[in-house]
């Protein structure tokens, strides 16, 4: 005999009740982060240092912008994952533990919007 | 036990990360975490630097600025050695995911040379900009 209810079966989500979404998530933004991770850190490099015109000219480069709005948008998206993973691994309080999962996608939402509204002025502008 | 009825049992304690002695796993899993926790702070200043783009000149100089300052210099280290940690890492993670790499003495060499991999990117990415060969963009 199962103790589980017919709904529960057909979703088969098991006793995490979001079955594998979390994980999955986290582990395709990982992938897509290794070759946009090397993108940012080779175009940083090549930034260092510079006044603010050729980063307007760089940025304003459509494959930059898309590279640029992609790398911040998964970036964010792998961090809220994360950061929620280490919420309900370290805080025992279920109203504070809920409050703080709030908290964190409200900050990535934040961080996104500001970001992107960013790159299309300067698309937009130069 | 049976002959000392009365004397309360000292009972083990769950052990916790103070208790172990730190293998080299145990730093890489934990300097992961940090890391990533770190790199959430980084976000900010990606999106801080993005917005002075947008917004003008002076913005942007007042970021450079700050940036640029000794302690502005320090913290970007600390962002861009966590960075390179954490994609290091993992990349170690994922082949984990795939079933490689999970011997012990594999994971403990693999550990050892994502802390020092990951210190050269960062140190070298720095040499490279002091030493005047970044900024290949202008």
């Amino acid at each position: 005999m199962s103790l589980e209810t017919p709904l529960h079966k057909a979703q088969g989500l098991g006793s995490s009740h979001s079955g594998v979404r979390h994980f999955w998530s986290q582990r395709i933004t990982a992938v897509a982060l290794i070759p946009l991770g090397i993108w940012f850190a080779i175009s940083m490099l090549g930034l260092a240092g510079t006044g603010i015109v050729p980063v307007l000219i760089f940025l304003s480069n459509p494959l930059n912008a898309v590279l640029m709005g992609a790398f911040v948008l998964i970036s964010l998206y792998h961090m809220a994952l994360g950061i929620q993973e280490v919420i309900l691994d370290y805080v025992p309080h279920p109203g504070f533990r809920f409050f703080l999962v709030f908290l964190n996608y409200g900050f990535s939402f934040a961080v996104a919007a500001a970001s992107v509204f960013a790159l299309l002025r300067i698309v937009g502008t130069t | 036990m049976a002959d000392q009825p009365h004397k309360p049992a000292i009972r083990p304690l769950s052990p916790f990360l103070t208790v172990f002695r730190w293998p080299i796993t145990m730093a890489t899993s934990i300097v992961h975490r940090m890391t990533g926790v770190a790199l959430a702070g980084g976000t900010v200043l990606l999106a801080w630097w993005l917005v002075a783009s947008a917004s003008g000149p002076e913005t942007f100089d007042f970021f450079n600025m700050v940036v640029g300052s000794t302690l502005g210099q320090l913290v970007l280290f600390g962002f861009v050695w966590s960075f390179a940690f954490h994609m290091v890492n993992g990349i170690r993670h994922l082949a984990w995911d795939l079933g490689y790499g999970f011997s012990v003495p594999t994971a403990n060499l693999t550990g050892i040379l994502v802390f020092a991999l990951s210190l050269l990117l960062a140190v070298g990415a720095f040499a490279l900009v002091y030493l005047g060969q970044g900024g290949y963009y202008q």
